[in-house]
């Protein structure tokens, strides 16, 4: 059977969309590239290492040190430990950590666990209020909703992150309604499911509101700002000259209309999911990826850093590439484009 | 110009009425108290007679548009009323104002930015009739056809993408979804401003024989007097927010008493050539 012009047209389109995405799956491995060359270039900058402070120890000589670096690599050019710790990355090891005495992945793995957890309920949580409240907002324009909402996302936004948790800290302590620092309780193994699922909960609540409350008002902003623009377009007007009810109008007319400045927003945000908690980790004591970088900056256990800067920036790369596919997806004018 | 139906038509009581209607936009600066402010309409009255095709003629920043949208009860007047079928409107609150809604149908200027991106052409005009329930199923994607054939689309576009389409081929499309709720008034706000005279004297075409086949009633607003003297049975023109000239089109434009009618007349006169050679080819 021949294929009609418009079977034909949707084909370019999906091929077009197919070799669009297959320009940025290539970018994404290239930047991946860039990035960790870049990590070891500036690690190498870096003075001193693990082994420098046994330098200091009478008891342990200069040539077993030196045995030491030799041993791990460290008195090589950095071109040649790049190519070492690459081909570590082929075998699924990502280096070793000096400090703890095994391959980074292991570490990386519980760790980026804990982290990925805390940050994507905080993500869906900020994301699940941002998105209604800017939409109201924005439907609200210049009343005394918007303006409160405003005033609220400015004062939020002068707070640092640090001072926010700080705050939330001294108000859980004062009031002892929940605990403090890490992940569970003691005792932990011993409780049933749902005691678990509690414990658990119990303690993230303080970083996962910390987190929520400093990237809400960029998100209500954004969507609101998207809203607005969107909501004095000719078809919008045209819509509601069709007599349609106020929240078929938001929901399925502008929002989705919106969508293009929010896909790329929450391809950052979900970049961010590593690196964007790191301080509220160290300060509200969860233990992932945030204190194991610290602690490795600290004692520069180098392959451990190196591993969760390239975490952090792999998680950056999917974000934006999981942003472009669903552009892709929502948007016909960017399949068109590449028609 | 005015037939004798349409003259006949003037004497029965308007199908919409504005009286004294006046808008006023204040733009403030930010970390200031000055005010910046547009008087768009300046007590307007204006009416539009049943069955016929009224225009609204001015230079662009004259209010058209503005009382365009009041009319279509877009935007609400700050001061005066605005009367449909017997009733007066402005105050009314969104949901009285709702089952009114798909009696008034606009078409905008901007025909790519009136249609939604991410709809296909026949989701366009299928989306009005959903909204109203007025049909749904099959019902639905047949009647989209028959209007994109009555508006001269191939109804083998109905898959595309409005973005696919020329900027006349939208604007046909943006007539079929009006017409699609079967509104008893059309307003076409500048809608022929961004096409080429040749498509300008198509739609046109179109939709005079539109109007005599579905005799709706029509209100043209441009700034082009020439183009709106061969169709049009009234004329109003605006200046700076105020009607200051209306009539019947053959009296407008034969004796103009205002300034800015007779400074529209002498303008464009070219379009006039384009639209009779199209009108004299038939339908393009």
């Amino acid at each position: 059977m021949k294929p009609s012009p418009d079977s034909k047209m949707w084909s370019s389109m999906m091929w077009s969309s197919v070799k669009y995405l297959e320009r940025r799956v290539l970018h994404a491995v290239l930047l991946l590239l860039g990035a960790s060359i870049l990590s070891f270039l500036f690690s190498s900058l870096a003075p001193g290492s693990f082994f420098d402070e046994m330098k200091l120890n009478p008891q342990i000589s200069p040539e077993t040190v030196a045995a030491l670096r030799s041993q791990y690599g460290l008195d090589q050019p950095w071109p040649v430990k790049y190519f070492r710790w690459v081909k570590s990355v082929l075998h699924g090891e990502w280096g070793y950590s000096f400090a703890y005495n095994q391959p980074v992945r292991s570490l990386l793995v519980l760790r980026a666990r804990n982290t990925l957890l805390l940050t994507t309920l905080a993500m869906l949580m900020a994301w699940l209020i941002a998105v209604p409240v800017g939409v109201w907002v924005a439907s609200r324009r210049g009343h005394w909703e918007d303006q409160l909402t405003s005033a609220s996302t400015s004062f939020l936004l002068s707070v640092p992150e640090l001072v926010l948790a700080l705050g939330l800290l001294y108000l859980v302590i004062r009031t002892h309604a929940l605990p403090v620092g890490g992940m569970v309780s003691t005792g932990f193994d011993r409780l049933g499911f749902w005691g678990q699922v509690s414990d658990l909960a119990a303690h993230l609540i303080v970083p996962v509101t910390t987190l929520v409350l400093a990237s809400l008002p960029i998100l209500i902003r954004h969507v609101r700002a998207s809203l607005i623009e969107v909501l004095q377009a000719p078809f919008i007007q045209a819509a509601r000259g069709h007599g349609i009810s106020r929240s078929r109008l938001l929901f399925r007319y502008a929002l989705p209309a919106a969508a293009n400045p929010l896909i790329s927003l929450f391809g950052l945000s979900v970049a961010g999911l590593l690196s964007g908690s790191l301080l509220v980790e160290v300060i509200t004591g969860w233990p992932g990826l945030g204190p194991l970088l610290l602690e490795a900056c600290f004692s520069r256990d180098i392959y451990v850093a190196i591993g969760v800067v390239m975490a952090s920036t792999l998680f950056m790369i999917l974000g934006s590439l999981l942003a472009d596919i669903m552009l892709v997806a929502a948007d016909p004018r960017v399949r068109t484009d590449h028609a | 110009m005015a037939t004798e139906t349409a003259a006949t038509r003037a004497l029965q009581p308007a199908l919409m009425k504005a009286s004294g209607l006046s808008k006023r936009y204040v733009q403030r600066t930010p970390f200031s108290r000055n005010k910046f402010a547009i008087d768009a309409l300046v007590d307007v009255d204006f009416e539009i007679a049943p069955g016929c095709l009224t225009a609204l003629v001015g230079e662009s920043g004259s209010g058209k548009s503005t009382l365009a949208s009041c009319m279509a009860m877009m935007e609400k007047p700050d001061s005066g009323e605005i009367w449909f079928e017997g009733n007066e409107i402005s105050r009314w609150s969104p949901r009285k104002l709702a089952p009114l809604r798909p009696k008034i149908q606009l078409v905008f200027q901007d025909s790519a930015g009136a249609l939604d991106p991410r709809f296909s052409v026949a989701q366009i005009i299928e989306e009005p009739l959903e909204i109203q329930h007025r049909e749904s199923g099959q019902q639905l994607r047949a009647r989209a056809r028959d209007l994109m054939e009555e508006v001269g689309l191939s109804p083998d576009w109905a898959n595309r993408s409005p973005l696919q389409l020329s900027g006349g081929q939208r604007q046909r499309l943006a007539i079929a979804r009006a017409l699609a709720l079967k509104p008893a008034l059309l307003i076409l706000d500048e809608s022929l401003s961004g096409l080429d005279l040749s498509t300008q004297a198509q739609i046109l075409n179109l939709l005079l024989d539109l109007k005599a086949a579905r005799s709706f009633t029509c209100l043209l607003i441009s700034h082009d007097l020439t183009l709106v003297g061969q169709v049009a049975d009234f004329v109003a023109v605006m200046h700076q927010g105020r009607i200051v000239e209306s009539g019947s089109t053959a009296q407008v434009l034969t004796s103009p008493q205002h300034p800015q009618t007779r400074k529209l007349l002498a303008s464009a006169q070219v379009l006039e050539s384009a639209f009779r050679t199209a009108r004299a080819g038939g339908r393009p």
